[in-house]
């Protein structure tokens, strides 16, 4: 059976100024016009955000789950690298 | 007619046609073409009946008999409403419908804006409220429109039956009798030709980019200043009020 739907589009929103669009799903859309409508009614329905970034999925390259061992294992033990020993000063938000 | 009268009348058109518009729409739910499709025709079904409710809770308050806004949308007949007969329309195809929003969704963009300016502060807080989410009904309808109309053959010949169809309901939008002339008079509502113009120079140039024709013929659907409706109006109520009627006063 063939796919008749629509080519899919990832969805990223940005919640407030300042901080990164996060993925939040995804929507069939025939362009990026009707990605970004689609995006609007689909995932900011409930005040979610203030932008929207629509990606075609088939752009996106990914890590293969074969690659989890040599890709990530390697910084199990290497917990210097984690930013725990500094205090956060009062008052920084989304850090 | 009293200024008050007026200001009932005046209400209660714009408030039924957003009720009756947005229950159409609603008629959709579950059976959009697609589910991103279905879920921004809902967004915009709810917008309008968001719109009624707070159109014809003012009509309730002007009016001054102690009616709700439950009591105008669902314990009032047929002929006592007075939305405009191009959003009883039934929904049809897809094009039907986009169509259908389209020429109506230009018409409430300059209606609206218009009215943001109109001296009765609380029309001119909901139009104000109302032209943000209209702005948004009209830039989807208008990208379908292209998207349809310049599409297929069968999309491009699906429209423009929708075209032929519904234009003859749009005339009557401009209609303006008594209530109009105390209105405009008092700086309440604007004069309807204004918008036509306006109207008209949006709604053209969006029907040649969509490769589709203006029909030409000249004839004119109206009544519903009167409360004369097509025959698809009372169905679309025995629907919409069925609950109410059955279970009055019913809440939940």
């Amino acid at each position: 059976m063939t796919d008749t739907q629509w080519p899919v589009w990832e969805v990223f929103v940005q919640a407030n100024p300042g901080i990164p669009h996060k993925h939040v799903g995804n929507v069939h859309a025939a362009d990026a016009e009707m990605a970004i409508q689609n995006a609007r009614d689909v995932y900011t329905r409930r005040s979610e955000g203030i932008s929207i970034w629509v990606v075609p999925a088939n752009a996106i390259s990914a890590s293969s789950p074969e690659d989890q061992g040599s890709f990530f294992e390697p910084s199990n033990d290497k917990p210097y690298r984690h930013p725990t020993f500094y205090k956060i000063p009062e008052g920084v938000k989304y850090l | 007619m009293t200024i008050q009268e007026a200001k009932f009348q005046y209400l209660l058109r714009l408030g039924d046609s957003s009720l009756i518009i947005g229950h159409r729409l609603s008629e959709w739910c579950g059976s959009g073409p697609i589910l991103e499709e279905d879920i921004a025709l809902i967004n915009i079904a709810l917008d309008f009946v968001g719109n009624a409710t707070a159109i014809l809770g003012y009509a309730a308050t002007v009016e001054g008999n102690g009616r709700t806004e439950d009591d105008l949308a669902f314990l009032r007949g047929e002929r006592e409403f007075r939305n405009l007969l191009i959003t009883e329309q039934p929904n049809g195809d897809y094009a039907a419908t986009i169509t259908r929003q389209f020429l109506y969704d230009v018409y409430t963009y300059y209606l609206y804006e218009a009215l943001k300016s109109s001296k009765d502060e609380t029309i001119a807080a909901l139009a104000e409220k109302s032209h943000k989410e209209i702005t948004y009904h009209l830039r989807h309808t208008t990208e379908w429109m292209y998207r349809l109309g310049d599409g297929t053959a069968e999309s491009h010949e699906r429209m423009q039956n929708a075209m032929n169809d519904l234009w003859m309901f749009t005339g009557e939008m401009f209609d303006m009798d008594e209530v109009d002339a105390i209105l405009i008079k008092e700086g309440i509502a604007p004069d309807l030709n204004t918008i036509k113009e306006k109207w008209e120079a949006h709604v053209k140039p969006v029907i040649a980019e969509a490769t589709l024709q203006v029909p030409s013929y000249n004839f004119k659907q109206k009544g519903s200043r009167e409360g004369k409706h097509s025959e698809h109006l009372g169905f679309l109520l025995a629907e919409m009020q069925s609950v109410h009627r059955s279970f009055p006063g019913a809440k939940w």
